[in-house]
């Protein structure tokens, strides 16, 4: 230890050590054991295995949790089913009342919580105390507000029921917090595992939510590995799941649980940009660099990985960053006078580590941090990798550690263009004192959050969630809340597929002359065509087949449309994707124009339901009427779906923006072929989406002829791409294909199963029926804020204030 | 003042420097705020710190009524900061301990300098009339030179705040380069900016940066006259314009923050401050100083309190 004197001359910062005394008094108390809460009671199963857990900063064992098995979970989902039947009965305001004892409680113990976190993930003090834990409680405040008013803001609405949660190990208790506060406010039971290496802080709210009242058997602590985590997905006795973790983990997820009609949300991996332009304060930004990706060691979803920055001032920040990185210390996490902790294990260090040299091998320059690192524990430095390339891995993939990847852009176009070539789009910072230009880069570049001159801001009041490969669902805000709660009376949807009807689904047979009964009697010759890019086309197969009445009778023929169709449709689709710029008004009026055309030609159109489906003139009528009623809905909300302010704790504005999804593609229901087929058309386009929609097989040509209304409603070509055919075999090419944002599926139980596990492989979003009719007629069903919630997504734009 | 450092030449008034400042303030509020959960000063490293901080105080009086008897006092109390036997049990005994400076007004300059001989610490003075900059422009030079004679060694001078609303950013210059030759080679120039009356952190930037090119040795925040003077994010805009400065032009600038630095707590923070943003070459007298007056006085305390575990009274503590 140095002397006064000594330090008199040197001004070192030396050490400033949190105490962990009361954290491990806490550890005695369960005996450095422990066990599995369930039911509102610590349960050590028998037999139980147990997982050892370290403190990453020293290695050193802080203590043993149960290793929770396939028969732990299914009593915890027991006791949550049973608990949470009395929960959804209770009044808003007891469920409150419980919450905010539990925001309270938080409170109360805030700096143990701290403390015990830092010693269990191997972030800093400074972190878990001064952002992770007060996040947590304002999140039950939060919360504990919509419980107050659940009735009230969501009067159609109801639980969703049990739900299963499973988070990892960079904000243990945050995302805890996250995924409890609102499944609790909104009348729900969890079963929640929290990751192997960091449970303590999960065990530790069980025992402050407990003393706040929290009835039992509302959240269930499973703890435990890999294997836990199977059996709670496997276990499938939950209306919800909800992961945080990494995109290949939610693949599987994905496709474990498609068809199953369970809700999921998903918050997966990122590669955010961090964008600074030649006119950002550059100091200013350095230090939004360190916040970005030195925060929590970089092992943050949403971390700023990826640095684009302006050629012209390209030198300079490096040099003040590189300044900057001079000044970083590392060290235990307890230490008061660190930036950096320790990364979680050995193991993600030597992937850290291994990305680092792979950066290098494929050409990029390293500058490390020269800040001492502990002789113990795992440590990476903070990391600059400069002169990438998109081509180069480490521009792509996440690296979930301290390593900042780095490279120079041009003019904003090609800012834009960098940003947003990734499978990610969870989040990203823009750097200028031009609000003009901040603001408009924010508008286009894909991520669920965005930060202007600020980054890794977060809020209970603001949903925090992914675009693209990064996920989907919300977690805060008002957004966050349909997460965990369905439709008053919605039914438990047909859990059980038969095989061999997934076998079947999707084959196809191509049409052939005779299989229908020949000519329409009396008319001209009528040829359906594809509708492509604004224009008619001729299937690329060349092969039509027979649309005929249900007593086999023709009516017409449709194009028998196949996978390069589709293809064509949806590069059509992209091409016209200008539409999500055209202003609100613009879109409202077409599609007023839309509903005036279709009315100008009602008869027409009912004519032919009747024809396709034998139903009678006044049933057909009923359905035209109810589309140009449809039109109109759309038409009007066009202009009244926006998004919010979001009332955060920041000084500034925080703007939920309602964005279109992108390219959505729409396999239509049989029944209603033209009020169905507009039901789910009109809110995609209304929201400034493009579509390629695939109509009913039995009856396709009501979507046919809407071709023609279109194409004198002034709608820019490409917008909506209409291919018959096979609609399950089309669906398949639609659900598979990687260009496509959405896939709506209104068909049979098996179909959604498909749809579902296909859409895993770029993680588009789904929205299918799984085999449920619905009364397309009625407008509180068939249209409304679930449809515009589907064909949108939510983007948080900061922009704090002050000059 | 000792002359370790290259003195600053100035440089020709840049403009487009000026017009190109960058300064986002929500941004520089969330550096500085989170700055003392980053770094904690705590036990040994304290009580270093806080002796260190005592070197960097230009131990101060300006009021209506100081007299000779005022200003020998405070003196007295700059040649001994703190108690004898405390700078004793602190293993100090054989360092010579002093303020950096102490600063009081024109009309006492005789007094200090005559109280201060025999030490190095050196007198300082407000001049060029402090603290509003409102009166006659002509007086000022002569003013200067008359105190350089009389024994003052640094010359805080406040720049008229006028001129930044109105862009004037040439007659800023050309004032401080003339202060800066009447200081000729024996006294500095400290020039306030006076951070609480320029409304923005763009214009502390922009005053900041044409002081320096005028030739300041020191430019200082505020004359602790204003409600608002010495802030962390004036500050911080401050140190970063003067590691622009450093960057282009190779000058090391000192920084002065001046009014309402009060606790030993406050000058940790803005030593850690300096020590990220500056670099441990800037944590002494040479380039950093306290404007303040109540804070010796707490200063001393919290040593106290660091030697004997209890909290201390003011009442063992020499007056200054």
């Amino acid at each position: 230890m140095s002397s006064i004197r000594e330090i008199f001359k040197t001004m070192e910062y030396g050490t400033a050590p949190e105490s962990a005394a009361t954290a491990k008094d806490w550890i005695a108390d369960h005996k450095g054991e422990f066990a599995l809460f369930i039911d509102g009671k610590f349960v050590t199963p028998k037999d139980a295995k147990m997982l050892k857990v370290t403190a990453p900063a020293t290695g050193e064992t802080l203590a043993h949790v149960v290793d929770g098995t396939a028969d732990d979970v299914a009593k915890a989902f027991k006791a949550a089913a049973k608990a949470q039947k009395a929960w959804e009965k209770t009044s808003d305001h007891e469920r409150a009342k419980v919450l905010y004892a539990i925001a309270r409680g938080i409170q109360k113990h805030d700096r143990l919580l701290a403390v015990v976190e830092a010693l269990d993930n191997g972030k800093t003090i400074r972190e878990t105390r001064d952002i992770d834990v007060p996040l947590v409680a304002r999140h039950f405040y939060h919360h504990a507000g919509w419980a107050q008013i659940m009735s009230r803001e969501l009067p159609n609405y109801q639980p969703v029921g049990v739900v299963g949660q499973i988070i990892p190990w960079n904000f243990p208790l945050l995302m805890l917090a996250w995924k409890v506060a609102p499944a609790l406010a909104m009348g729900n039971a969890v079963v929640i595992k929290p990751a192997p290496a960091t449970p303590l802080t999960a065990l530790l709210f069980a025992e402050i939510a407990a003393e706040a009242g929290l009835p039992a058997g509302l959240v269930n602590i499973i703890t435990g590995g890999d294997e836990a985590g199977k059996a709670i997905v496997a276990h499938g006795g939950f209306d919800k799941l909800a992961f945080t973790g990494s995109t290949d983990v939610g693949r599987i997820i994905r496709q474990a649980t498609a068809g199953s009609g369970v809700k999921l949300s998903l918050e997966l991996g990122g590669k955010s940009p961090f964008v600074v332009f030649e006119d950002a304060d550059l100091d200013a930004a350095v230090e939004g660099v360190v916040d970005a990706i030195w925060f929590n060691q970089g092992e943050v979803c949403c971390a700023g990985s990826r640095l684009l920055v302006q050629e012209s001032v390209a030198e300079t920040f490096y040099a003040k960053l590189k300044s900057r990185m001079g000044k970083l210390r590392v060290g235990h996490s307890l230490d008061k006078n660190i930036d950096m902790g320790a990364v979680v294990d050995q193991r993600q260090k030597e992937t850290i580590e291994s990305w680092i040299q792979t950066g290098v091998a494929e050409g990029a320059e390293l500058y490390q941090a020269p800040c001492e690192l502990p002789s113990q524990g795992h440590f990476v430095p903070p990391t600059l990798l400069t002169n990438v390339l998109p081509a180069s891995s480490v521009f792509q993939e996440e690296i979930f550690g301290p390593v900042l990847v780095s490279m120079t852009f041009r003019f904003p176009a090609e800012a834009v263009a960098l940003a947003n070539n990734t499978r990610y789009g969870l989040a990203a910072s823009i750097w200028s004192e031009n609000i003009n230009l901040a603001l408009d880069i924010a508008t286009k570049i894909k991520a669920g959050s965005v930060w202007v001159n600020s980054t890794n801001l977060f809020d209970a009041a603001a949903g925090f969630g992914g675009y693209r490969e990064s996920g989907y669902g919300r977690e805060g805000g008002r957004e966050g809340l349909f997460e965990y709660v369905k439709r008053k009376g919605s039914k438990t949807v047909n859990r059980g597929v038969d095989p061999a009807d997934l076998e079947q689904w999707g084959a196809r047979s191509y049409g052939r002359p005779g299989t229908g009964n020949g000519a329409v009697a009396g008319l001209v010759d009528r040829t359906a065509k594809l509708y492509i890019g604004g224009k008619q086309a001729r299937p690329d197969g060349h092969y039509m087949y027979p649309v005929t009445n249900p007593k086999g009778e023709l009516v017409g023929r449709a194009g028998d449309g196949n996978r390069k169709d589709i293809r064509n449709a949806v590069e059509a689709a992209h091409k016209a994707k200008g539409w999500a710029d055209r202003t609100p008004h613009n879109r409202a009026q077409i599609l007023f124009y839309i509903a005036e055309n279709l009315a100008a030609r009602a008869d027409e159109f009912a004519g032919q339901i009747q024809k396709m489906t034998g139903r009678s003139q006044k049933s057909a009528m009923e359905e035209v009427e109810a589309s140009v009623s449809r039109l109109f809905t759309y038409g009007a909300y066009a202009d009244k779906h926006g998004g919010s302010v979001q009332e955060t704790t920041l000084y500034g504005l925080v703007v939920a923006l309602n964005e279109p999804v992108g390219v959505i593609g729409i396999a239509c229901p049989d029944e209603f072929p033209l009020l169905g087929f507009v039901s789910l058309l009109a809110p995609a386009i209304c929201k400034g989406n493009t579509v390629v929609a695939v109509p009913s097989s039995a009856y396709p040509l009501s979507a046919t002829d809407f071709y023609q209304i279109l194409d004198t409603s002034d709608l820019p070509g490409g917008v909506i791409n209409i291919v018959t055919g096979g609609r399950d075999h089309l669906t398949k090419t639609l659900a598979e294909h990687d260009d496509v944002d959405a896939m709506w599926y209104f068909g049979d139980a098996a179909g959604s199963l498909q749809v579902e596990a296909m859409s895993a492989g770029n993680m588009k979003r789904t929205w299918v029926s799984y085999g449920q009719s619905i009364n397309w007629l009625d407008e509180d069903l068939a249209a409304g804020e679930e449809f515009l919630r589907q064909a949108s997504q939510v983007k948080n734009v900061w922009v704090p204030m002050g000059e | 003042m000792s002359n370790n450092i290259e003195r600053n030449a100035g440089t020709p008034l840049d403009l487009e420097w000026v017009s190109n400042s960058r300064i986002n303030k929500s941004a520089t509020h969330r550096r500085t705020s989170s700055l003392g959960g980053r770094r904690s000063i705590k036990k040994t490293h304290q009580a270093a710190w806080l002796l260190k901080a005592i070197t960097m105080i230009d131990l101060t009086t300006l009021e209506g009524n100081d007299t000779a008897g005022r200003v020998q006092r405070l003196c007295a109390k700059a040649k001994q900061p703190i108690r004898s036997d405390l700078k004793q049990a602190l293993g100090m005994e054989d360092v010579n301990l002093t303020t950096g400076a102490v600063c009081v007004y024109p009309n006492r300059v005789r007094e200090a300098v005559e109280a201060l001989h025999g030490t190095d610490i050196p007198v300082a003075i407000v001049s060029t009339g402090f603290p509003s900059g409102q009166g006659p422009v002509e007086p000022r030079v002569q003013g200067i030179e008359k105190l350089v004679e009389q024994g003052a060694k640094e010359i805080d001078i406040v720049i008229g705040r006028e001129h930044v609303f109105t862009g004037n950013w040439q007659e800023i210059y050309d004032n401080v380069k003339a202060y800066r030759e009447a200081c000729g080679d024996t006294a500095h120039v400290k020039s306030i900016i006076e951070t609480g009356e320029l409304a923005t952190l763009t214009n502390v930037y922009k005053a900041s940066i044409v002081c320096m090119m005028a030739g300041s040795d020191f430019i200082k925040t505020s004359t602790g006259k204003t409600a608002v003077n010495a802030t962390l994010p004036f500050s911080l805009i401050m140190c970063r314009a003067i590691r622009d400065y450093h960057e282009r032009t190779g000058f090391k600038i000192g920084f002065k923050p001046a009014g309402g630095i009060r606790t030993g707590k406050d000058a940790l923070a803005w030593l850690t401050l300096i020590k990220e943003e500056l670099g441990d070459e800037w944590l002494n007298a040479d380039l950093f100083r306290f404007g303040a007056s109540s804070l010796l006085g707490d200063i001393e305390r919290q040593l106290s309190h660091h030697l004997t575990g209890r909290y201390a009274s003011s009442k063992y503590m020499p007056m200054g």
